[in-house]
């Protein structure tokens, strides 16, 4: 049994629910709230077609909607698999005018 | 001045019904005239949980049909004077609610004179639940100190805020109140249950009252009488705090500290 083990064991369950909601809450927040519901799913079809000429981990993909401002950005990060070189990132972004909600 | 107040919480089984009834008694209690509507059409319980099953003969979704008059329809509660239900259907589904049909029912519940609408909200967010939040003014969102609950209510917070009437039209925010059901102080102590603080953290929006853990809920709705009517219990003591506050009143949260318990407290349960 590791240190760590020892530690997460006498970690009170309430404690270890506290952490685990903090970022699920977090995390859920920034990407559902105010968020269209289309999101993920353009986030896909983005992916499909740029996989068609990249070979693209789509584990260093970020996509989020950027509100402030009174402009809504959307904002795709994509990291391509240039291992030789500093990796350069394909950066989309695509605004619109001040949001109707 | 009428007031819509949806009781919601995403997820199921934490006490919306038992909620609506123990605050719409409560309400009644103090003299105020209210309706409680069950938005949960094919599944109804607010009629089990307040006693009135047998007089069920119009429901909520006759009357947006037109198939019914509101009259014929709501429940006259028989121990509260100003206290009616509007039982939802048992046979129909979801869809036959509609934001028009829904709008019209509670604009005439208002020139009926109704000073609270409470809307009993199923669980989930799909058409039951979004029509149960659509025309509230204030929402009471009921949380368990469990994981699945607290992250279903904070989705339901973003529901609120953005996918009803009030949202959509750009008007004040609803005001949103935290119930926190099935407290045990005892196992919080041993850390083995989220605190009022842990939870008031993640969602982040004031605390409206705390309920313990209590046998008394599945007495009352054995009996069809909500437990509130019953002044001995501390789940009655809790819901009537409760109502004190919805009014205005300050009253201390209690049952959030493990009660000292006598021998005889202990042996009558």
């Amino acid at each position: 049994m590791s240190f760590f083990d020892y530690f997460r064991r006498t970690q009170k369950t309430a404690s270890v629910a506290k952490d685990r909601l903090s970022i699920i809450v977090a995390r859920e927040r920034a990407t559902t709230r105010g968020a269209p519901d289309y999101l993920p799913q353009l986030q896909q079809e983005l992916l499909a077609v740029i996989a068609r000429y990249e070979k693209i981990d789509l584990q260093e993909v970020g996509v989020r909607i950027d509100s402030s401002g009174g402009c809504e950005v959307l904002e795709i990060n994509i990291v391509l698999p240039d291992a030789a070189q500093a990796s350069k990132a394909l950066k989309i972004t695509s605004s619109a005018g001040a949001s109707p909600s | 001045m009428s007031k819509v107040i949806v009781i919601t919480s995403g997820k199921g089984g934490v006490g919306k019904t038992t909620t609506s009834a123990n605050v719409a008694a409560g309400l009644a209690l103090k003299g105020k005239k209210v309706v409680a509507i069950d938005f949960d059409v094919g599944l109804r319980n607010l009629d089990l949980v307040m006693g009135c099953e047998r007089r069920v003969v119009y429901d909520f979704v006759n009357v947006i049909k037109s198939e019914a008059k509101l009259q014929q329809a709501l429940i006259k509660d028989k121990r509260l004077e100003s206290l009616y239900v509007l039982p939802a259907s048992q046979t129909r589904d979801k869809e036959a609610l509609d934001p028009e049909g829904v709008g019209r029912v509670i604009e005439e519940l208002k020139t009926m004179g109704f000073e609270y609408i409470i809307c009993d909200s199923p669980a989930g967010i799909e058409k039951g639940a979004q029509m149960a939040m659509y025309f509230a003014d204030e929402a009471i969102v009921v949380t368990n100190p469990e994981v699945s609950s607290v992250r279903d209510s904070d989705r339901v917070l973003g529901l609120l805020a953005a996918k009803t009437s009030r949202a959509e039209v750009g008007g004040p925010p609803i005001k949103t109140h935290l119930l926190l059901t099935r407290y045990a102080p005892l196992q919080v102590k041993k850390g083995e249950m989220l605190s009022v603080g842990d939870v008031l953290e993640l969602l982040g929006i004031p605390l409206l009252g705390v309920i313990p853990e209590s046998k008394a809920v599945l007495q009352s709705s054995n009996k069809g009488m909500p437990a509130i009517l019953d002044e001995t219990t501390d789940v009655a003591q809790a819901y009537l705090d409760v109502v004190y506050r919805f009014l205005g009143e300050e009253r201390e949260h209690r049952f959030i500290e493990e009660e000292k318990r006598s021998f005889f407290g202990r042996l009558f349960g």
